[in-house]
């Protein structure tokens, strides 16, 4: 059985292929503002990655902030659940999964199964997502990949009072001003992000194992912060987070088959 | 700011006034309110509890400084010295920093004080809508606070938020309120209350072919939304008064009056300078209660 799961975000689109259950194929475009062309040439992306045809597919899941626009999806599935099954699929035992994207941030709590016991999202506001980290970039003069390990060089902990990320811009500046190093302010950033991210886990509990998904994953400043927030050492990222979304819209539907 | 375009177009209009009909000299009690907020600053001159001169300009990254230059730009002109005055309030976000104040005051308790000046005894609520911050306050008929709602933690319904917006679509901050009605029918609000959400929904309103001005209405249409649920958790009780720099955006203000259903009262005065009058008065109280300056 070969099933395509789509999520289709606010920042990229991404497409997964799986053939019973295993991952044989990935794509992924930029969602940009026209939402259709993205997910279609994701899943295009996806279907050469895992070297078969449109008619291989047998059907096809959706999940994600555009996911109405993906047409030709058999099912649509809520992305709290998409999360949830991803992480259990990843890792069994999995009790906690975070999924942290372009515009949004969630916590879940899930039991052996994959199934969601409770939940808590953000899909509200940039300082809980990976728009908060773009903006302070852009404040920094930095690009978007170096402000992950230039965390890694701070042994500084400067505190945030903006919890908006266009106030927190001013800030930004206000500390450039005050000559503080780069590297002190991108963990500043970081810091403040992760502590909103982890007041979310909180509410719905920290239970082991932890999983993060979602592209913010690929931060490995904002994971430390995440780490030393938790007072945790270790959270399970598994390779390519961002896809971890479509991968579970994918078995929900394998399973509902 | 890393800022490319020339163009500055969050740039409003700093000024400053002086009251062509009083003498400072004549005056028994001079009295000065300094408000330094995160975005303008305020100085205000009072005489004898009477409005004398004041200024408004932007706050610039130095608070002490910021201070200074908005009691030097209130005085210009007036050739009043600096040791005429008897007492000096600062208030606002950097109100510990004025450098040449005898005390400090909340931005609350000022801005309720001012509003009752500027507006009249029977103002009851002020919104006041400032550079990053957005405050319902309840007051009573001596325009002392009763109660208050504050949020300084989202930008969304406050002047950054317009400001940035204003850049976004390059249109001069002082002209969005008017352009805003300069639509055939007015859309519907952005649905994004955040306004780094709101900006990508704009750039996309604008692919598929919205007009500039059509934005800008469904813009301000959403932080009006956006004020308003803050003054319902508290309620109105009239007469309703706006103070503040968004009470000059008619884009906003008029949105928020159509769907509250209710008048704002009027003024002559300019809406920033609140917190900086009520500042002025709680001096004027204190001197005359002996608190004056030692010469």
């Amino acid at each position: 059985m070969i099933i395509a799961g789509i999520d289709c975000g606010a920042k990229n689109t991404k497409a997964v292929v799986l053939r019973d259950n295993k991952i044989i194929g990935k794509g992924m475009i930029l969602t940009g503002f026209d939402q259709i062309t993205a997910i279609r040439e994701s899943l295009h992306a996806a279907l050469k990655d895992a070297g078969i045809d449109a008619k291989d597919v047998d059907k096809i899941s959706g999940t994600g902030a555009g996911m109405e626009e993906i047409r030709d999806a058999d099912v649509r599935v809520n992305e709290v659940r998409a999360m949830a099954k991803a992480a259990n699929f990843f890792l069994p035992s999995a009790r906690t999964v975070t999924d942290v994207g372009a515009e949004m941030g969630r916590a879940v709590k899930i039991d052996e199964n994959g199934k969601v016991i409770d939940f808590a999202i953000n899909e509200k506001c940039a300082a809980g997502a990976g728009a908060f980290i773009e903006a302070m970039a852009r404040a920094l003069e930095a690009k978007l990949e170096e402000m992950g390990p230039m965390v890694l060089e701070s042994d500084k902990s400067i505190p945030m009072n903006a919890q908006c990320a266009i106030f927190a811009e001013s800030e930004v500046v206000g500390l450039i001003h005050a000559r503080t190093a780069k590297a002190d302010i991108s963990k500043a950033i970081h810091d403040a992000m992760a502590s909103r991210i982890v007041s979310m886990i909180r509410r719905i509990g920290v239970n082991k194992d932890i999983v993060m998904i979602g592209g913010v994953a690929l931060n490995p400043g904002f994971v430390d912060s995440l780490k030393r927030e938790l007072e945790i050492d270790k959270v399970y990222i598994p390779s390519d987070p961002a896809f971890g979304a479509a991968v579970g819209a994918a078995l929900v539907l394998a399973e509902e088959t | 700011m890393a800022e490319e375009n020339t163009q500055e177009y969050w740039r409003w209009t700093e000024s400053h006034w002086k009251n062509p009909d009083i003498r400072w000299e004549d005056a028994k009690i001079v009295t000065v309110g300094i408000d330094v907020g995160s975005v303008s600053s305020q100085a205000v001159v009072m005489t004898d509890g009477q409005l004398y001169a004041y200024s408004n300009m932007r706050t610039g990254s130095d608070s002490p400084e910021s201070a200074r230059n908005a009691l030097n730009f209130g005085l210009e002109g007036t050739n009043m010295p600096e040791s005429r005055i008897d007492y000096c309030i600062g208030t606002g976000y950097g109100r510990v920093n004025v450098p040449m104040a005898d005390r400090s005051i909340t931005e609350i308790a000022c801005h309720a004080r001012g509003a009752h000046f500027i507006y009249g005894p029977e103002v009851r609520t002020v919104l006041d809508v400032g550079g990053q911050d957005c405050k319902a306050i309840r007051c009573d008929e001596k325009g002392k606070v009763v109660n208050f709602l504050m949020n300084d933690k989202c930008a969304a319904g406050t002047g950054r938020g317009m400001e940035v917006f204003a850049d976004l679509l390059s249109v001069p901050i002082i002209d969005v309120g008017e352009r805003s009605f300069q639509v055939k029918e007015e859309p519907e609000s952005v649905s994004s209350t955040c306004v780094v959400y709101a900006k990508t929904e704009a750039t996309g309103l604008l692919r598929k072919g919205w007009q500039v001005n059509e934005v800008l209405a469904a813009y301000c249409s959403a932080m009006a939304h956006r004020i308003i649920t803050l003054i319902e958790r508290i309620g109105i009780e009239k007469e309703f008064a706006i103070t503040g720099g968004l009470a000059k955006n008619r884009g906003v203000i008029e949105r928020l009056m159509k769907e509250i259903g209710l008048e704002p009262m009027h003024t002559d005065w300019d809406t920033q300078i609140a917190g900086a009058v009520g500042a002025a008065l709680f001096s004027y109280a204190l001197v005359q209660k002996g608190k004056g300056r030692k010469k």
